[in-house]
């Protein structure tokens, strides 16, 4: 009887959780249906090739967004890849337990953990109110101070999967730490400091709130890294909440490529990594 | 006899060591400096208003009123909804995934999960101006209004884009940090703890409860304010939906503005400095919140990284 | 008999935890010397000391002196000094990201030698030196972990000696092995002795036995005693050392 009961409470129990997790996953097959279903019928070559077209008129495209989205995180990676790998190989290889690193490792979880949009603000008074205007290097700059806590994040975990021996082979070679660091270790762990990185660029390559007030937008090209450059996020951003439904038909194609975008990067991110561990 | 023991390093290998060493400052200054920037710029607002900022209902840069309550209302109201929404169904996943799930099952959907956390805010925000809030209007807040009307968050029109679409969408965007956290924690309790409870003829759910949630439950703790931290500051999704109005109303029907969808939508058209400065502080009170959640949160989490403490043993 | 590497009051610690407590030692040159004593005595400690690996662990620290072909080798670059004294450690730890060809060359190749013909001379003799040679000779590009557990540890042996090193530290290299690998290894060790002065950490006495021409017993941070082989486990002059060999403790 008792029993009967322990096991109808389990029996339960357990199936509250199965239909939690199948309900939590009802929002991804909701947003990326509409997006493809949506996207696709407004998707055409010259959503690739053209420049947005004035507002309320159908055609046209988001040729600078895309390459925008591409140049602003081309730099951000620029900055924040090296900038987190090396921070990140100070705190494995050379000092892991001083107050320093203790002090590192809690600012990398505060960058991790504050709101993007604080970045936004941060590169407008420091940047854009000092140059005078906004530009793609301050869009990249903000971007790149999101993914630097993102690479110290993984290329940690990475480097430290590394087990000691394999350091102390390289110092018994008479091979000097620098070197055995960058010619044994970084290629030891090569395979997931790039998955991390390609995580880090997918994620960067989505937002917006950082380019509002850095990078702005552009309804045209920029023809250098000191104007205003228009991207993805913030183009589906101004076109979805304007009033025009033909904007509305480019917000769901430019959602669908920003999507693809990033769901690649994950999924060959993955694939990287998989194939390390075989 | 003891010698001085030397210790020659090459060129090049100062130089790794120094180029690391910068690197590493620099992220430590960066965080520094990001706090005295905002600080900075943020004082005009915070000398001529004081403590009324916080307190202040009336948003009126017309008139150089600034207060910031309707704001951090919607955003406390808004967060306070994905938590309640997200907590159980991100907890349910992770144990799902945990200690249900084969490992087949558990890789896939282990990575939509995931998805769901890479899916940008702007798509979100997107779908949610043309999929959720007319769902909303037309199916749900009709619905609620007709079935629990009798509670003052339940009344009013329905309008679709309010706090109620803003909280369940960004119950949506968190649920993936409190699944992956509570994963996390639950993955670092050791098999011996489940092992035991089942040898004792625990049923699945009783070794759940008796040998996996306890131990874990600091660090889920922790992933949930993680995930209170994202929400709180999450700006483009919310911005998108919850309809950006600076009222203060209980009905969760009602639109209603967030600290980040206020900073988002007025910053560029900030036309004199004061106003900018309120903004600016408004993203510095942000700042400091999560700063102090992702403190606490990283605290929980580490400390069941750490293992066992006495209490939390079945 | 010529004086390779004479060890005088050295001190070494782990934190708080002096491990090694005084060393006096003299080491023969082109001999295989095993050092023996249950766990904890400070032997690993010890060779980790002449290759001046024990100071790459955060918190360590020694005193004393050791000298090696009659200069100290605390006056000299630890990186240089690691060419001439090389290191096999107990656990087989060839790098991963590299093939069989590259882990064996690494040494040379990242100490700046660039010349392939070079290269490719090196890694042949060091793997017949090692002999695996002909076990893996085929496929030198395979990566170092596809290798068994008996021939990483070759592998490794192969990688220390394409450095030309003069005095060799072996640091329980067996015992990660099974009894077939062991044996290989040992083989081995007896064929090196000629061109190198081997120094042998082992918790297997019989081990010591087979191949050492002489051993040095060690009890908490101690050298107990030090003498050939055949005398120490024959005749112990030590009461500790009796106890041991017999098995009374450790």
């Amino acid at each position: 009887m008792n029993d009967r009961l322990r096991n109808y409470r389990n029996w339960m129990m357990l199936s509250i959780f199965t239909i939690a997790t199948f309900i939590a996953l009802i929002p991804l097959f909701g947003v990326l249906s509409y997006v493809v279903k949506n996207g696709i019928s407004a998707l055409s070559l010259q959503f690739f090739t053209n420049l947005p077209k004035a507002m309320g008129l159908s055609g046209g495209g988001m040729a600078n967004a895309i390459v925008g989205t591409l140049i602003m995180v081309f730099i951000a990676s620029l900055i924040g890849i090296p900038i987190g790998i090396l921070a990140a190989i100070y705190l494995t290889e050379y000092d892991r337990h001083s107050w320093l690193s203790v002090g590192v490792r809690f600012a990398t979880d505060v960058l991790t953990g504050i709101p993007s949009i604080i970045v936004g603000i941060v590169i407008y008074t420091a940047v854009v109110l000092k140059m005078g205007n906004f530009s793609a290097l301050a869009g990249g700059f903000a971007l790149s101070i999101i993914m630097i806590p993102l690479i110290i994040r993984s290329t940690e975990e990475m480097l430290k999967l590394i087990s000691h021996s394999i350091r102390e082979a390289g110092y018994a070679l008479g091979i000097s730490k620098g070197k055995t660091i960058l010619r044994i270790i970084l290629p030891t762990a090569a395979k997931g400091i790039i998955t991390g990185a390609m995580l880090a660029v997918a994620r960067v390559a989505g937002e917006t709130a950082p380019l509002l007030f850095t990078a702005l937008g552009n309804q045209y090209w920029a023809h250098s890294l000191n104007e205003p450059m228009a991207s993805l996020p913030v183009q589906i951003f101004q076109y979805a909440t304007s009033p025009y439904k033909e904007w509305h038909q480019q917000a769901w194609a430019g959602s669908l490529v920003l999507i693809s975008l990033v769901i690649i990067l994950n999924l060959s991110a993955r694939f990287a990594f998989r194939s390390r561990s075989n | 006899m003891s010698k001085k023991i030397k210790y020659k390093t090459s060129f090049g290998d100062q130089l790794m060591w120094i180029l690391t060493l910068l690197m590493a400052i620099s992220v430590l200054v960066l965080m520094v400096w990001m706090g005295w920037q905002m600080y900075h710029s943020a004082r005009p607002s915070i000398q001529r208003f004081g403590f009324s900022f916080i307190i202040g209902r009336v948003w009126d840069p017309v008139k150089e009123q600034f207060g910031a309550l309707p704001f951090i209302y919607g955003t406390i109201v808004t967060s306070l909804i994905a938590l309640l929404l997200a907590a159980p169904i991100g907890l349910s996943v992770a144990i799902f995934l945990n200690e249900m799930a084969l490992s087949k099952v558990r890789t896939v959907i282990g990575f939509l999960v995931e998805m769901l956390a890479a899916i940008p805010s702007v798509v979100y925000g997107l779908w949610g101006i043309f999929v959720l809030a007319p769902w909303l209007r037309e199916t749900v807040e009709p619905g609620l209004a007709k079935w629990l009307g009798f509670i003052p968050f339940f009344k009013g029109s329905p309008v679709g884009f309010g706090m109620l679409a803003g909280g369940l969408i960004l119950a949506i965007m968190i649920l993936p940090t409190i699944a992956a956290i509570s994963r996390e924690v639950m993955a670092a309790v050791p098999n011996m703890q489940r092992e035991a409870a089942l040898a004792l003829g625990a049923t699945k759910w009783e070794m759940i409860r008796l040998a996996v949630l306890p131990y874990a439950k600091s660090g889920i703790m922790g992933g949930v304010m993680l995930g209170l931290g994202r929400a709180l500051g999450e700006t483009m999704a919310v911005t998108m939906v919850i309809g950006n109005r600076p009222d203060i109303l209980l009905s969760l029907f009602a639109p209603a503005y967030s600290m980040a969808a206020v900073i988002a939508n007025e910053f560029t058209e900030a036309t004199y400095d004061l106003y900018l400065s309120a903004l600016v502080e408004i993203g510095l009170i942000l700042f400091g919140i999560t700063l102090i959640l992702n403190v606490f949160a990283r605290l929980l989490i580490w400390s069941v990284a750490k293992g066992p403490k006495g209490g939390s043993l079945v | 008999m010529g004086q390779s590497i004479s060890v005088r009051d050295l001190e070494a610690w782990y934190g708080s935890n002096k491990t090694l407590k005084g060393i006096h030692m003299d080491i023969a040159l082109n001999n295989v010397t095993a050092i023996i004593g249950p766990s904890g005595c400070g032997k690993s400690t010890f060779v980790r000391c002449i290759n001046r690996m024990h100071e790459t662990m955060p918190g360590t620290k020694v005193k004393g002196e050791i000298i090696l072909d009659g200069v100290s080798i605390y006056d000299q670059d630890p990186v240089a000094l690691r060419k001439r004294v090389g290191m096999v450690f107990q656990k087989p730890n060839p790098f991963p990201s590299m093939s069989i060809y590259d882990n064996v060359v690494a040494g040379v190749k990242l100490n700046g030698m660039t010349q392939k013909h070079k290269l490719q001379a090196i890694a042949e003799k060091s793997l017949r030196m090692a002999a695996l040679w002909d076990e893996v000779k085929d496929r030198l590009n395979y990566s170092g972990m596809s290798l068994s557990g008996g021939q990483q540890q070759r592998l490794c042996i192969a990688r220390a000696l394409a450095v030309e090193p003069s005095v060799l530290l072996m640091d329980e290299p067996a015992s990660a092995l099974d009894p077939i690998a062991t044996m290989h290894i040992e083989e081995l060790i007896r064929q090196l002795k000629a061109d190198y002065t081997i120094l042998i950490v082992t918790h297997n006495m019989q081990q010591a036995a087979r191949i050492a021409d002489s051993t040095a017993f060690f009890l908490n941070g101690e050298l107990v005693e030090h003498g050939p082989t055949s005398d120490i486990f024959t005749n112990p002059s030590d009461k500790r050392t009796e106890d041991y060999i017999s098995g009374r403790f450790g």
